[in-house]
């Protein structure tokens, strides 16, 4: 069974990010980048299914801009066998990049889909759920723990009162959640190894699809800073406070 | 501006990861305990990391790429001990002599199983009655039928409680500098015994030891090299590790910077944070100035190592900068501490303490001086 993993170039989750001036958009010059972290924990579940024997073969995605070979080549380092860029500079919204990756869907046909459940950029939890409508098939998403058996997979996904366990016909879109599995990092051999594994570059237009935004950002701003807090000296002050200046009781 | 390419990045993360992983939680309890676990040279063999620098064949990888040892040292460093990595680092002062010297038979035993973390190597040229003075070393080796017959002692020896093979600096012939031959005693050879370990003001889980040598009988196959001229190899080993001295120092510098950095901003006196107080925002800001410096003088270094190019002159005043660089951020960050900065668990009391050795082993600054002075023609 081949597996597709797709996976994000995104600001590092260790840099704090910061709004450019001109408030269109977050300023990504000179800030560190990195594979988002749920897609970490794709790339990891889709190797440790390989090295099961139960993956024959693990392809990973990756759409945007030249330097996203990076986040691939990080991929193949992990294990991954081949890598497929769909090269673009358009800031690609979620429905886009769900079409896109239909796109590579059908030329990859892989038995299981593995997706970050979002990308921490954005935070849109869009693109698995997505991709899974326009291909017609089953979804799994927030998986903390993911079995393979014959044409189906079983997935638990943590939802808000627990764990619920899903079975599904493959092919199927998983979506990944932190619990899920605690990804390894890439050995120097196989950093270098990866540099000799085969990487496709496509556009969105081979693959037929437009990605013009349908959305404008009309401003990004940083988020409200939070003021200070008081002391009450009793709890008939906080009382009195909560009452008549918060007016919340 | 910085010379490292994608691969470069690549590692580096990988390197981050694994001191994330396996030493960050627990450096604390190591440098109490005064060592760390064996293991981490396993799990460190296994990444890769311990083979940068040397040949594919022993089980290396990047040889003659000196900036990925630069980016693999940096990271490293962030385990905030400098001891870890000079245990840990102690292969890259004892084997590229073996690698590039010794006899095939030898490289074949000795190489891969070090880059692989199965064994531990060291170097040992220092005596009890000197170290600066390489030339008049007194430990014998004497050549009787296929062995040589070795007597002394050596000292200060990095990871040498717990090493298995060890390069030794012996005197094989005349006095002075063209008597000196470098040769590999395996731990267990009789007549060898390793001494207690020693306690010191840093660098506190790796270990050091003393080593004996009694009419300890080593096979003439275990030289390294050609005898009598193991001064040059000695001499040439010691600019890189002159090298990575310099990045453990300027890391020192730039951890106990960011350690002084965040504090600032939380620490309040006077009613205010210290960071508003001029007198603390003009010492971090030279902080930064002369780390900023050391950090680019010491990569141009490393970028001209790359191409092989001589480099004794400024390698040697890299070492020499860039440790006084350390000595001065660390002694600021831990006065930025305040009484914070003299305890234990502060991390820039650990930095303030491993930075003292910087300027002293691998060559002493004063050490460093004279060579430069003899490179100016003086």
């Amino acid at each position: 069974m081949k597996v597709l993993v797709a996976v994000k170039r995104v600001i590092d989750y260790n840099v704090k990010a910061r709004v450019k001036a001109d408030q269109t958009g977050v300023d990504l010059s000179n800030v560190k980048m990195a594979m988002n972290p749920f897609c970490e924990i794709a790339v990891e579940e889709a190797v440790r299914l390989k090295e099961r024997g139960v993956a024959t073969e693990v392809v990973v995605v990756s759409i945007g801009p030249k330097a996203a070979q990076e986040q691939i080549r990080t991929a193949l380092a992990l294990g991954a066998d081949k890598g497929v860029h769909v090269e673009t500079d358009v800031e690609v919204e979620a429905l886009a990049v769900a079409k896109l990756l239909k796109a590579v869907v059908e030329k990859e046909q892989p038995g299981l889909i593995i997706l970050g459940k979002q990308s921490i950029d954005t935070d849109n939890n869009q693109t698995g759920q997505m991709l899974a409508a326009l291909c017609g098939y089953g979804q799994a998403t927030f998986a903390s723990e993911v079995t393979v058996s014959g044409d189906k997979v079983e997935v638990t996904r943590e939802v808000d009162g627990g764990l619920r366990t899903v079975a599904l016909k493959l092919p199927a879109i998983v979506t990944t959640d932190l619990r899920l599995n605690e990804p390894r990092y890439a050995s120097l051999p196989n950093i270098m190894k990866a540099k000799k594994k085969p990487l496709e570059t496509v556009s969105p237009a081979d693959l037929g699809v437009d990605v013009t935004p349908r959305l404008k950002t009309l401003k990004v701003v940083e988020p409200a800073k939070r003021s200070a807090g008081i002391k009450v000296a009793s709890v008939e002050e906080l009382v009195s406070k909560l009452k008549n200046e918060a007016k919340v009781i | 501006m910085h010379p490292f390419n994608d691969t470069h990045e690549q590692i580096r993360l990988t390197v981050r990861r694994f001191v994330e992983k396996h030493v960050l939680p627990y450096i604390r309890e190591w440098e109490e305990a005064g060592e760390f676990p064996r293991e981490i040279y396993q799990l460190a063999g296994d990444a890769g990391i311990l083979g940068i620098g040397y040949d594919e064949k022993w089980g290396g990888i990047g040889a003659g790429d000196v900036l990925m040892k630069v980016a693999a040292s940096e990271e490293l460093m962030r385990s905030t001990s400098g001891g870890l990595v000079a245990s840990l680092g102690s292969l890259d002062i004892a084997l590229p002599p073996v690698a590039k010297w010794a006899s095939p038979a030898l490289k074949k035993t000795v190489v891969p199983a070090v880059l692989r973390g199965e064994k531990i190597a060291a170097l040992a040229i220092t005596e009890p009655s000197g170290g600066s003075d390489v030339a008049s070393l007194k430990t014998r080796a004497r050549k009787e039928g296929d062995h040589y017959v070795v007597n002394g002692s050596k000292t200060f020896i990095t990871s040498g409680t717990r090493a298995d093979y060890y390069t030794v600096a012996v005197r094989t012939g005349n006095e002075g500098h063209g008597g000196i031959s470098l040769l590999m005693i395996e731990r267990g050879t009789p007549g060898f015994t390793v001494g207690r370990k020693l306690q010191k003001m840093g660098w506190w889980c790796s270990d050091t030891a003393e080593l004996f040598f009694q009419d300890c009988k080593v096979p003439a196959s275990h030289l390294i090299g050609v005898e009598n001229a193991g001064f040059i190899a000695i001499m040439s080993n010691f600019q890189m590790e002159r090298l990575s001295l310099a990045i453990m120092a300027y890391m020192t510098a730039q951890l106990a910077y960011e350690e002084a950095l965040r504090y600032v901003k939380e620490r309040e006196a006077f009613g205010r944070k210290i960071a508003g107080f001029q007198v603390i925002r003009h010492k971090l800001v030279d902080m930064a100035t002369r780390i900023n410096i050391a950090r680019q003088y010491t990569l141009t270094v490393a970028e001209k190592m790359q191409t092989k190019q001589n480099c004794v002159t400024e390698v040697s005043m890299a070492k020499n900068f860039v440790t006084e660089t350390a000595d001065f951020v660390t002694y600021e960050a831990v006065q930025i501490f305040g009484g914070m900065g003299y305890m234990r668990e502060s991390v820039v009391e650990r930095l303030f303490r491993d930075a003292r050795i910087l300027s002293i082993g691998g060559g002493t600054t004063e050490i460093m001086k004279e060579i430069i002075a003899r490179q100016l023609g003086l």
